[in-house]
């Protein structure tokens, strides 16, 4: 089980979203994505395209106007 | 039992698509969404940079339809792509630079293009005849149709009755009787249909779904189209015209002045870019420069800056000015009168 970061820093929503569904295309069921990003709107969206999707959020961190948000591929 | 048909929503955010995709569910098809990023869209950002947005609740509108109808959406970004279809329209602009019926025909055809990908059956709008003054009229629908190389297979659920039967239609594969025949510009049967499938709180985007339909934003980018010399853009450029106030004090250059701690803050992040202006005396905003500046151009600059920090009424005020080589000196400017500053710097 792989996991890949996904830099979307500085990216304005939905941005940071697009990259982070690009990225779990290519990924397997159980892999993880760690997506780092700026916009506080990700902290709204990445959650709710994951639960359209099926993916689980494990974790979101915020520190020093960074956001962290870790994401598991689902079986979709 | 065989599978069920497959298609897929354009999603807007708005009501429309929301309805339009509900009701062919509603007939056991298995529909999901698709939802373009132009870096136009009204969507996000803007609600993300100003801090006094930060407070209200922020949403992805698209995303949110998704789940309230319970489906997957996928977010294109046709960034690149998008760019001939505002630069050059075929079918011209609307009111302002909103290329809509090329844009629906772009967006439409990127569908038919996901769908054969994705072994989908049909695309669904929720386009309603004589809603919009450009694209969706009688005499529009059928070029959209026809120059997005979907032809039947696509179908506007919300007006399907006034239109021909459409493939999914003449296969059995919807029931034409349970599509809908709105037309005009009333928004009465939408909402009708919205209680009656307990909808609330949907989003009710005024004019257009996006920036291009904004007068002020039009302007902004006409001129930057004009001063360039070349309609060109990218998506800093178009991001950049979402923020802080924009003033051209001369045709070579552009000041772009923040206007509250949310846009400084989203404006830092292009410092590297441009040259940019910071008041050290006095609180005060950010101000990028966009385009060439000799040493007058900067003290103007400064003044510029100067004026619109809480120095403005003191004599001097102490501006830094830092180069795109990252290399800072600082001015000690007079602020600028405000009589001294013409309406049409005004973007
Ligand atoms: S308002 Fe903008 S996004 Fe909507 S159809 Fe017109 S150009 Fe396209």
């Amino acid at each position: 089980m792989s996991t890949e970061t996904v830099d979307a820093r500085h990216l304005l929503c939905p941005l940071p979203v697009i990259r982070t569904q690009d990225t779990l295309a290519r990924l397997a069921s159980g892999d993880s994505v760690r997506v780092l990003c700026t916009d506080p709107g990700a902290i709204h969206d990445i959650p709710a395209w994951c639960r359209v999707h099926g993916h689980e959020v494990c974790d979101i961190a915020e520190q020093d106007g960074e956001i962290v948000i870790t994401v598991r591929v689902g079986d979709t | 039992m065989s599978e069920p048909r497959k298609a897929v929503a354009l999603i807007s955010g708005g009501l429309d698509s929301l309805l339009a995709a509900r009701v062919v569910m509603e007939q056991g098809v298995h529909v999901e969404g698709i939802n373009f990023f132009t870096g136009f869209c009204v969507e996000g950002h803007t609600h993300a940079i100003r801090k006094k947005d930060r407070a209200r609740p922020k949403r992805n509108n698209a995303l949110w339809v998704a789940e309230q109808l319970g489906i997957k959406l996928h977010i294109i970004d046709i960034i690149e792509e998008y760019k001939q279809v505002v630069i050059n329209p075929v079918h011209g602009y609307g009111a302002n630079l909103n290329p809509c019926l090329d844009c629906k025909i772009f967006m439409i055809n990127k569908a038919r293009e996901w769908i054969d990908a994705n072994g989908f059956d049909f695309i669904i709008t929720g386009e309603v005849i004589g809603q919009r003054p450009m694209s969706q009229r009688r005499d529009t629908m059928p070029v959209v149709a026809r120059d997005s190389g979907a032809g039947d297979r696509l179908v506007r659920p919300l007006c399907a009755r006034k239109l021909p039967p459409t493939l999914p239609e003449q296969e059995g594969w919807l029931d034409r009787d349970r599509l809908h025949d709105f037309n005009g510009r009333s928004r009465k049967p939408q909402m009708a249909l919205a209680r009656q499938f307990g909808f609330e709180e949907y989003a009710q985007p005024a004019g257009g779904c996006c920036f291009l339909t904004d007068e002020q934003y039009s302007v902004k980018l006409a001129d930057l189209w004009e001063t360039r010399g070349k309609r060109e853009y990218d998506l800093d450029d178009i991001m950049l015209l979402k923020v802080g106030r924009h003033l051209r004090p001369r045709p070579h250059f552009k000041l772009i002045i923040g206007r509250e701690e949310g846009e400084n803050r989203f404006m830092e992040g292009y410092r590297k870019r441009f040259v940019y202006l910071l008041p050290l005396s006095h609180t005060g905003p950010l101000v990028l420069l966009d385009g060439e500046a000799d040493s007058d151009d900067l003290e103007l600059a400064a003044r510029l800056t100067a004026r619109f920090s809480h120095g403005r009424d003191a004599e001097r005020v102490t501006v830094e000015v830092t180069g795109k080589d990252g290399a800072a000196r600082t001015l000690e400017v007079a602020p600028l009168p405000a009589t001294e500053i013409p309406a049409e710097w005004y973007l």
